[in-house]
């Protein structure tokens, strides 16, 4: 479904990402994981049209996305869910889901999606009226996931969805996504530095180290290889 | 009819009844009850840019200028020959919509061009150019023999009456409030609040950017021409930076992004030199003291409600 061939990013004289590659089949949970500086949101951001790469292909649907801007990948099926929970935190929580749809007009759909997503995440109902910078982190997060959501996406991007949540609600999230996966055949490429847990729910998952892909492989496989270790600990 | 709707039928209406009652009415008072109305169209507009899509813009005064000049050159050319129509009141003010609105769309154009390249900039160096263009455009103005050069343009008819000032401050409140509540126009809290997330969600910053710095630069020109028409002298020194600057202190004291609060600002701001007018050569003190003052008991600005309930 998305195809990555020979990518590579710079910001300045700095290469962040050298020349990747990789493929996510559609309807798979494909997690991209490594530390600090490794290049995963670099990567992520490349894709979702928010930076220019220097090198290489991206392809979605066998359409060339290299170099289309950022609202017209999400119209074709392709959303990110930004790091940091990146809500518009002077918005009610409505209001936020509301801009998720911003590309859907018919208002039945609109509303059949945003009941869905407030299946998933009931506390967004139960705060509907509320700022969305007044709720709490994982909130936060639900709301930017029942935003991406908003938009209908074939495939979702995720950027660090358990960066500075509460424990208990990362495993919330976690189950939410394969959910979301299960339920709507929504191709997921996660990003996460948590290893243990993106291993767990994805089918396969590539490691970086240094704007490079280290190891690649089956989850499965990867969660008991030395070598994962090693990559993931920058040894 | 919508709630909106209403409110912008009932003001203008009320709008053209005090003109028609205005004679009761002290010139003085008439006079600064339009510099009011004036500031709020430049307030109101402004607030789209900087308040509601976050674009820190200085370059305000320049557009004004654009209308002012665009407005008034077409009633001293176009003015005399009315002179002997069969109702040459209603040619007049007939010109005079005419010249407004040209002078607006020709701002508007500016903006638009301004804003195609300087957008691509952010914060300080935004503000920055935006000052830059606004004194090109009064150097433009100052070196156009045509346009009166240094001493400006001069003998325009006087034609801005209370009606059409105030009939152009509810169609600017009317217009952003509606816009800014609209499912569209929440775009541009999205691209003020995060950029990034706002690109992620499927909207064109730039193109919600380039929307609000258009309009906002249409009702700046507005502006600009009824302010020639009541002052009915305009020279180049009337539109530099400490006009903008004006403008720019009318929006933060209201509340950035807060319709209600910058037309209670704008109000004040314009009244205040008024009111402070006894105690003469301490007034501008008096004036900035005030603010300061202001700045620091209400730093979030006067007000803190959105004007007109969101639909959602």
């Amino acid at each position: 479904m998305l195809t990555v061939t020979n990518l590579s990013v710079a910001y300045g004289a700095i290469k962040a990402v050298n020349g990747i590659s990789f493929e996510i089949p559609r309807g798979a949970i494909v997690t991209l994981i490594g530390g600090n500086g490794a290049g995963k949101t670099t990567t992520l951001q490349t894709i979702s049209g928010l930076i220019r790469p220097t090198a290489g292909t991206i392809r979605f649907n066998d359409e060339d996305i290299t170099r289309l801007a950022p609202h017209k990948i999400v119209a074709r099926g392709l959303c990110q869910v930004p790091e940091g929970r990146m809500v518009f935190s002077n918005l009610s929580v409505a209001e936020n889901l509301a801009l998720g749809s911003y590309l859907h007009r018919d208002p039945e759909g609109v509303e059949h999606t945003r009941d869905y997503v407030f299946g998933i995440f009931p506390r967004l109902k139960e705060r509907i009226k509320q700022t969305a910078g007044t709720l709490s982190g994982g909130e936060q997060q639900m709301l930017a996931i029942g935003r991406a959501l908003m938009s209908r996406p074939a495939f979702l991007m995720l950027d660090e969805p358990s960066l500075g949540i509460a424990p208990r609600l990362v495993t919330t999230i976690f189950e939410k996504i394969v959910e979301i996966n299960r339920e709507q055949g929504i191709t997921i490429l996660l990003v996460e530095q948590n290893a243990h847990l993106a291993l767990e729910i994805s089918s396969h998952a590539y490691v970086f180290e240094t704007g490079q892909i280290a190891v690649s492989g089956p989850s499965g496989d990867l969660r008991d290889d030395p070598r994962l270790k090693a990559a993931y600990l920058g040894g | 009819m919508p709630r909106q709707h209403a409110a912008l039928l009932a003001s203008l209406v009320a709008a053209v009844a005090v003109t028609a009652f205005g004679g009761a009415l002290n010139a003085y008072h008439l006079d600064v009850a339009m510099n009011v109305g004036i500031a709020i169209i430049l307030a109101v507009s402004l607030n789209l840019v900087n308040g509601h899509t976050g674009q820190f813009s200085l370059g305000h005064a320049g557009f004004m200028a654009v209308g002012a000049y665009i407005a008034s050159a077409c009633t001293l050319r176009l003015g005399p020959a009315l002179a002997s129509a069969s109702s040459p009141v209603l040619a007049q003010h007939s010109l005079f919509l005419g010249a407004l609105l040209l002078g607006g769309l020709v701002a508007a154009v500016a903006g638009f061009l301004i804003g195609l390249p300087s957008l691509r900039l952010k914060g300080d160096y935004l503000a920055l150019i935006t000052l830059g263009f606004a004194e090109i455009i009064r150097v433009i103005f100052q070196n156009t023999p045509a346009l009166g050069g240094a001493i400006g343009l001069n003998g325009m008819p006087p034609l801005t009456t209370f009606a059409w000032t105030y009939g152009w401050v509810a169609l600017t409140v009317f217009t952003v409030s509606c816009l800014i509540n609209s499912t569209y126009g929440r775009g541009f809290l999205a691209v003020r609040d995060n950029e990034i997330a706002a690109s992620a969600a499927g909207l064109n910053p730039t193109r919600y950017k380039i929307v609000a710095f258009t309009l906002g630069a249409f009702f700046a020109g507005i502006a600009g021409g009824l302010f020639a028409h009541l002052k009915l002298a305009i020279d180049p020194r009337g539109f530099d930076f400490f006009r903008s600057v004006e403008i720019v202190v009318m929006v933060i004291l209201g509340g950035m992004g807060n319709t209600l609060g910058v037309i209670v600002a704008a109000t004040l701001l314009t009244l205040l030199p008024e009111v402070l007018r006894p105690v003469a050569e301490y007034r501008m003190v008096i004036y900035a003291a005030l603010l300061i003052g202001l700045m620091l008991v209400r730093p979030q600005g006067l007000f803190n409600v959105r004007l007109g309930k969101s639909r959602i």
